[in-house]
């Protein structure tokens, strides 16, 4: 029946419908046109329309990562599609589900160099865990299945469906398929049973046991097995910067975040401990710092990661044991109850005095007592106002790792930040999508002066839909962390690093419609940020002045080893 | 692989921006139409060797990997040699190409092309084994490969 058949543009809207996609991010031009003019005509989702695509995608990926549910963004076909780049490339280096859908120009211009094309595949394939161009209207409705199911599934990442103009014209009959089989494409859930009882033994004769948690643990949903286990063992758990908040940080059992930034306990165990369980994390550069350094200390390490890939890329594993994190760590503990026997309490009480006298240090001490403001104090008196409760969102630099050191995250899902690509200009548009898929909730948008700048335009979103996000402007007037490496290893040559010309953010805010505040001294600080925090249905933009030669410690400085930290 | 417009490209973007070298890539869809299969051969470490088996595996359009170096397993590349042959060089141009079990199959002149298969080994040998100057223009299709004996790639 004729009247039966949809246009592929309704198809999109009914796929994004039965996907249950309640928020698309997004921003219209030519080649979406049909599907705009659907989207205008349905009420399933709310289109948000953002002032430039990168914060659609951002905004779609912080959406994901605070949910766990597929990010969506709708861009139109070349600079949309260019654009929305940055913000796929962060979401790939994160590991985040998303589907990104590209218009394109019709298919019979395509390769016509044609009025806003580019090769959206082309460009797109080293930044998606996959990419379709959709030619035919009949395989829209599956294909788009298969995007979310890739998305959602095995390591999770960004998948873009590229469709020309025409596909969204055309029409056909629409079946959403249920469900979707690749023969090519099966990801393992289930860990290797001999794996398992060889990591449990494992850990169960460790003298010098450790728990590396990465960001895998949060986006494998496995927050309750790792606190399962470290819990029944009685194990240290240190955190990535991707994993913090799948242990409770201020638990005794914590020692924090591990790596360049992290602290002197948690990168001295990871160097001495004798056995060591990384639970989805990939020993990354930023994390262990030089391998052969890492790799001078003995140790047996066990390795769980859903992708294979991961597993002995830069470090050599022991036991490798792929599957989904959550899974094989239930199954590790059942086999470690099964087994019967304890860890040696004797050397486990030694281990736990020795990382005492590393915590000792206090490492992530710092002057209270300045005239100025020191920015760590600015986040230590957010992580009171807040109760430990809100969702933090970053941008890239040094007030990102001040976020991740001196906010004690309790829960997963609460610590937004660009990790891998290490994106500037994330913050504020993560902090969008975290608003919408909470709108109760408390967010905070921890950023820099630098940062805030490279997505400023999207004050005007928030305003349009009253989020009340709350940024928090730690302002140093320099490019922090590139000034910071510039005194450590350009003997103080700081090229390029101060941010001259500010504007008045208060006034910049105002502008906007929305609550701007300066803060000055330090004694200012925590009564502002109640005082902002009591506003529940304003965005305000508090612009804290600190301190611009503070510097972030503890510092492992680019090819050295996890012992070789710079203290304050 | 599957036999989706791409496929290809992922794969030599996957070589590329991860550093892995190609030293020759050869692809075709097998008797399943929708299924191509390519030979690849590489070098590196046993480390990167797999790595490279683990990224490929990654990839969505590739549905099974094998190294077919773990086992015992033929490889075959064809090339087109085309020659100079005149006077006394005609009939030792002949002689060479029998040696190694080419076969002439197109005649000028002044010259000969030469098809030749065998592993690269072997046609490497033949153009040592050719003056420089006789060596006209060739052409190398790449190395096709499968493993010896019973020992079958099969979904």
């Amino acid at each position: 029946m004729a009247d039966m058949e949809l246009t592929g543009a309704e198809i999109v809207v009914r796929c994004l419908e039965a996907e249950g996609v309640k928020h698309v991010f997004g921003y219209p031009g030519g080649a979406v046109l049909n599907i705009y003019d659907e989207i205008y005509k349905q009420e399933a989702f709310l289109h948000v329309l953002v002032r430039h695509e990168q914060a659609a995608v951002h905004a779609a990926d912080a959406y994901a990562r605070s949910t766990g549910q597929v990010g969506v963004a709708l861009v139109t076909s070349g600079p949309g599609a260019t654009n929305a780049v940055t913000g796929i490339a962060t979401a790939y280096a994160d590991s985040i589900p998303m589907v990104v859908i590209t218009g394109q120009v019709p298919t019979a211009a395509i390769g016509m160099d044609a009025f806003q094309e580019v090769d959206t595949i082309g460009i797109t394939r080293p930044c998606v865990k996959h990419n379709f161009l959709v030619k035919d209207v009949r395989d829209l409705a599956v294909t788009i299945k298969k995007a979310f199911y890739i998305a959602a599934t095995g390591r999770p990442g960004p998948v873009v469906v590229d469709i020309p103009k025409d596909v969204t014209q055309n029409r056909c009959a629409f079946v959403y398929p249920e469900t979707v089989t690749m023969r090519s494409y099966n990801p393992t859930h289930k860990g290797h049973p001999g794996q398992i009882k060889r990591a449990a033994q494992m850990l169960l004769e460790a003298q010098r046991p450790m728990l590396y948690v990465g960001g895998g643990a949060v986006l494998g949903n496995a927050t309750n097995e790792v606190q399962a286990l470290a819990r029944h063992l009685g194990f240290p758990v240190a955190s990535t910067l991707m994993g913090l908040g799948a242990f409770p940080e201020p638990d005794p059992q914590n020692l924090g975040m591990l790596g360049m930034h992290g602290t002197y306990e948690a990168n001295m165990a990871m160097q001495h401990c004798d056995v060591l369980l990384a639970i989805g994390a990939r020993f990354d550069d930023r994390v262990i710092g030089n391998p052969k350094h890492f790799a001078k200390e003995a140790r047996r390490i066990i390795h769980i990661d859903v992708d294979p890939s991961s597993i002995s890329k830069r470090v050599r594993v022991d036991v490798p044991i792929v599957g989904q994190v959550d899974q094989v760590l239930g199954d590790i503990l059942k086999q470690v109850q099964h087994l019967g026997t304890a860890p040696d309490s004797v050397a486990q009480k030694a281990w736990w005095t020795q990382i005492e006298l590393w915590r000792a240090q206090d490492c992530l001490k710092f002057d209270r007592s300045s005239p100025i403001i020191k920015p760590q104090a600015v986040v230590d008196a957010l992580y009171r106002v807040t109760g430990g409760e809100a969702f933090v969102t970053s941008d890239v630099g040094q007030h990102q790792m001040w976020a991740a050191q001196y906010y004690k995250f309790n829960q997963p899902r609460r610590w937004i930040n660009s990790g891998g690509l290490g994106t500037m200009g994330f913050g504020l548009p993560a902090a969008m999508g975290v608003q919408f898929a909470h709108p109760d909730a408390t967010v905070a948008c921890i950023t820099g002066e630098g940062s805030i700048q490279m997505n400023i335009q999207e004050l005007s979103t928030c305003k349009e839909h009253k989020l009340p996000i709350k940024v928090i402007l730690l302002n140093n007037g320099v490019l922090g962390m590139v000034r910071q490496w510039q005194e450590f290893f350009y003997e103080e040559r700081y090229a390029e690093s101060y941010v001259t010309s500010l504007p008045d953010f208060t006034m910049l805010a105002e502008a906007y419609g929305h609550v701007g505040m300066k803060i000055e001294r330090p004694e200012d600080v925590e009564g502002a940020l109640k005082e902002a925090f009591a506003l529940k249905d304003r965005f305000v933009f508090m612009n804290f002045i600190t301190d611009p030669r503070e510097n972030v410690y503890p510092m492992i400085p680019a090819g050295k080893g996890l012992s070789e930290m710079i203290l304050i | 692989m599957e036999n989706e417009a791409g496929a290809l490209s992922r794969v030599a973007g996957l070589f590329s921006s991860r550093g892995y070298n190609i030293e020759s890539l050869t692809v075709a869809p097998t008797e399943d139409a929708t299924l191509s299969r390519m030979t690849i051969v590489t070098r590196g470490s046993d480390d990167v060797i797999e790595q490279i088996n683990k990224q490929l595996n990654k990839l969505i359009d590739i549905v099974k990997v094998q190294d077919l170096t773990e086992g015992g397993h033929i490889e075959r590349e064809l090339m087109l040699v085309k020659v100079r042959a005149v006077g006394e060089g005609r009939e030792e141009m002949r002689r060479m190409a029998d040696i190694f079990r080419g076969s002439i199959i197109d005649v000028t002149d002044k010259s000969y092309t030469i098809e030749l298969t065998g592993d690269g080994k072997k046609l490497t040998a033949f153009l040592e084994a050719l003056d420089p100057a006789a060596i006209l223009e060739t052409v190398r299709t790449g190395t096709s490969g499968i493993a010896r004996g019973e020992r079958v790639l099969k979904l």
